[in-house]
């Protein structure tokens, strides 16, 4: 009875085997650990940096910096925030609202509607699109789509020129729905590519279930597939919306860049902070390029409250949490 | 009466609307896509010659014919390889320590927290930092390593995010067979959950890459432009393929909206010979375990 | 082989719920313990402390001793991963590894605590197979994946895995209860096989398969309603089903309630 097996040492013990491992074990641990703490130390660094080297051109400003409608930071030393970080805004919201309802319907189409082995060539092609870099998709639009838009807007403006978002007097291929149609065309793929991903994921079971149910194709995927991607879908829409609000080049490239406040998204008006540092960064004195880093810090914050906000929506529907180890 | 009911005219009509609409939605979205890969196409082929993949832009003005993007492309591969060293294992890190080392503690909370919202940093935002502290407050120059730091802190949290989702898609069930076999926690994580998500992280790490190998606004702020070759990524401006792209596009002549046709054309397939190894590798893998 | 637990004053919680309460028990070598009682009454809580996996749930814990052959599993210099090379489990699902073949899966806990040679794995493939009477079936494609297999011939192959790293006891979380009869049988058959080496403890749902199989039989309850779960009545299995002491035993048995 009760032979104490540690005297054994070909066979395993309660104590021995794992004294090779220990060190590994806490290896692993640490440096996974710190992995993170420096993830949060470069977003601190981040903040810090920005403000750091923002401080003295917003010391120097001559205008305020939250309601001055001009960005003369090299010459008159006045410049304010409030058209870009409106003109970011609304170009990326508007972008947003193109690209999600095609892109849901894109990401079922290849995870529930496409036949099996197309679908897989399909996911293959948008995978691939989503590679493709801003500055193409930002060239595309300034040699194709702003010559391209010209006659739909003058149409829209004539017969829905009521309604003040189509209004305006001079219709224009540079101007907001523009960017806003390139930022669609740009983040329609990575919000394709994540939804998709959720979509395939749904347990069969959760599906089959439905189908048992009697429920026709879609109401399969409104019972079963939409409520399991939904927390998936919003963090693709999330993404989409920074990838929306920082994208550079391309809008860089379409703003007429002004600086006015204007819901009027056919006008030749429009600018975003992304497209303002893009421009600005060449010809930028010291305090013009401490104002475009303020301007940065703006856009950082803003991206952050987005963040937060769809986090908080996301986080109210995390229900499933996989490892519990 | 009982036997078997018809679905309602309703239903069915419901039913059918969507899916057109769903496949109207796919040609929509395909239909720009397309368009911006055949111009790519037709107009990169002209001057996508042996003398663009092999030459700088040195001594050639815009007006020019001729010239080439070798300095770019030589820098983009060097600043996303070495964004990619940087961001990649600091990245599949985190996402191992929030499943399986963090699980709910406030520390892994918030780091959670801050991926998420580090997952939005415009990359101008990276640039403009990496412009701050690195090159305004340390002093340091202008080079490739500076566009790759800031292209690494635009992957990191998509390296982190993708890796996470795959790793909490791996069934508990494997963990704890793992363990009832007395086997240490991160001899588990090691060759039992990565490998099972493997293909998953692969296809995640790629999307990372191809996002950051076009970005343009970082590099910037942070490489700055040569028409010349600079091999060496850690002293004085280099050039990146994006860049290329920009900088020849915004010149007014035939001949260099031609080379930035061409360099598009160049970055494209680039990201797609990425992305086609990295799903060839995946495959191999997965069919070496089934033989 | 097969090591004799002694279970005394365990309780078990998860966070501040407690699941199961003051469990003392003796669960002998060389026979088959099991343990039966309605949903959520704490079997598969208790079967899991026994092999310190109930831990890796985040917020458990555990109070009381778990001896094995005198040695308390929850002393504190004692680890974890230590005692489930002892304790060997075999879980509700059939879970083997899916990027693994058959021959990878059997000896999964040898490689992933070291290396072995060919020769040496050689060897405890072909032992655990046979043991886990799988071997004829599969010795011709152990190089195909584990995932291949049907649900009875994985949960043997499971069965295979755990007893291929030789451990002393050998814990079942209800290994049929996702299986056909056919294969159930199989597994049945296998356990008082594999009872003459190894201490084998049970959780079943299937009264029948208690009865065919076990040696001795613990029925648990739910003190009541939120209460956490408890022993009401050990015995030999015969007794149990038989003449059992209480009443609430009898009418689990007779199908009264639960």
């Amino acid at each position: 009875m009760a032979t104490p097996l540690r005297i054994r040492t070909d066979e395993p013990s309660l104590r021995s085997p794992s004294r090779r491992h220990g060190g590994g074990e806490s290896l692993f641990r640490r440096a996974s650990t710190a992995a993170g703490v420096l993830l949060l130390l470069i977003m601190a660094a981040i903040a810090v940096f920005l403000v750091v080297e923002a401080l003295p051109a917003l010391r120097a400003n001559r205008g305020n910096f939250l309601t001055t409608l001009t960005w003369e930071p090299n010459g008159s030393q006045s410049f304010g925030i409030a058209a870009l970080a409106f003109g970011t805004l609304v170009s990326a919201l508007l972008a947003l609202l193109l690209a999600m309802p095609v892109a849901i319907g894109v990401a079922l189409f290849i995870s529930h509607y496409a036949p099996r082995r197309l679908a897989g060539v399909l996911g293959y092609v948008i995978d691939l699109l989503a590679a493709v870099p801003s500055v193409v998709y930002g060239l595309w639009g300034v040699v194709f789509l702003v010559p391209a838009v010209q006659g739909p807007f003058r149409f829209l403006n004539e017969h829905l020129g009521f309604i003040p978002l189509f209004g305006g007097d001079t219709v224009a291929g540079r101007s907001m729905l523009t960017a806003a149609l390139v930022l669609a065309v740009m983040i329609l793929p990575i919000i394709t590519a994540v939804s998709r991903e959720v979509f395939l994921q749904v347990p069969r079971t959760h599906e089959e279930a439905a189908l048992a149910l009697g429920a026709t194709h879609w109401e399969t995927i409104r019972i079963a597939v939409l409520p399991f991607g939904r927390p998936g879908v919003i963090s693709a829409a999330m993404l989409g919306l920074g990838r929306a609000m920082g994208e550079t080049i391309a809008v860089a490239l379409i703003f007429p860049a002004t600086f006015d406040i204007s819901l009027r998204i056919l006008t030749p008006q429009g600018n975003s902070i992304a497209a303002n540092i893009a421009n600005g960064f060449g010809e930028a004195t010291p305090i013009g390029r401490g104002a475009l880093i303020a301007s940065g810090l703006v856009l950082f914050v803003i991206t952050l409250l987005v963040n937060m906000g769809a986090r908080l929506i996301v986080a109210r529907r995390r229900e499933y949490s996989g490892a519990a180890a | 009466m009982t036997g078997i009911q018809r679905v309602s005219a309703g239903r069915r009509l419901k039913d059918r609307l969507i899916r057109s609409l769903v496949y109207l939605s796919f040609v929509v979205a395909v239909i720009p896509l397309i368009a911006v890969l055949w111009m790519v196409i037709r107009n990169g082929l002209a001057r996508f010659d042996v003398e663009f993949l092999t030459h700088s832009m040195r001594n050639i003005g815009a007006r020019d014919v001729g010239g080439g993007a070798y300095h770019a492309i030589l820098g983009t591969l060097e600043q996303v390889l070495l964004a990619s060293a940087i961001s990649i294992p600091i990245g599949l890190l985190t996402a191992i320590y929030l499943v399986e080392y963090g699980q709910g503690t406030r520390l892994s909370r918030m780091i959670s927290f801050f991926v998420d919202v580090m997952t939005g940093i415009p990359s101008v935002v990276a640039g403009l930092f990496v412009l701050a502290f690195w090159i305004l407050v340390l002093g340091m120059p202008f080079s490739g390593f500076a566009g790759a730091l800031a292209l690494s802190i635009l992957m990191m949290p998509t390296v982190v995010r993708s890796t996470e989702e795959m790793l909490k898609l791996v069934p508990n069930d494997l963990r704890e067979a793992s363990y009832a076999l007395g086997v240490p926690k991160w001899r588990t994580i090691v060759k039992v959950v990565l490998p099972t998500s493997l293909s998953g992280i692969v296809t995640g790490v790629m999307l990372a890459i191809a996002r950051v190998a076009g970005e343009t606004a970082p590099l910037l702020l942070t490489v700055f432009f040569t028409d010349s070759i600079n091999r060496n990524p850690f002293t004085g401006p280099q050039m990146g393929l994006p860049l290329y792209v920009f900088d020849q596009a915004s010149r007014p002549t035939d001949s260099a909206v031609d080379r930035a046709w061409a360099g598009a054309l160049a970055l494209i397939l680039i990201v797609m010979l990425l992305n086609l190894a990295a799903r060839l590798i995946g495959r191999w893998r997965s069919s070496a375990r089934k033989r | 082989m097969g090591q004799q637990i002694q279970v005394s004053g365990l309780n078990a919680y998860y966070g501040k719920h407690k699941a199961i309460e003051d469990i003392s028990m003796t669960i002998e070598p060389q026979s088959i313990t099991a343990f039966i009682g309605p949903s959520g009454c704490g079997k598969s809580t208790f079967l899991r402390t026994l092999n310190r996996m109930h831990e890796v749930v985040p917020g458990a814990r555990v109070e009381g001793k778990v001896l094995l052959d005198g040695e308390d599993l929850y002393a504190p210099d004692i680890e974890p991963v230590s005692v489930r090379r002892m304790i060997g489990m075999v879980f509700q699902r059939p879970n083997p590894f899916p990027t693994m073949s058959i021959y990878e899966n059997v000896v999964a806990g040898l490689r992933l605590n070291g290396r072995h040679s060919r020769s040496e794995t050689d060897t405890v493939v072909e032992e655990s197979l046979r043991g886990a009477n799988l071997w004829n079936e599969v010795k011709d494609r152990l190089s195909k994946p584990g995932a291949g297999l049907s649900g009875g011939q994985q949960q043997r192959l499971c069965i295979a895995r755990a007893i291929a790293v030789k451990p002393q006891v050998l814990l079942m979380d209800e290994p049929c209860s996702a299986l056909d009869p056919i294969s159930t049988l199989a597994i049945e058959d296998l356990m008082t096989t594999l009872k003459k080496r190894f201490t084998i403890v049970i959780v079943t749902h299937n009264m029948q398969q208690a009865a065919r199989v076990s040696d001795r039989t613990a029925f648990f309850n739910l003190a009541g309603p939120g209460q956490p779960g408890r022993i009401v009545e050990m015995d030999d299995t015969s007794r149990i089903f038989s003449n059992p002491a209480q009443k609430a035993t009898e009418d689990y048995i007779t199908g009264r309630f639960g």
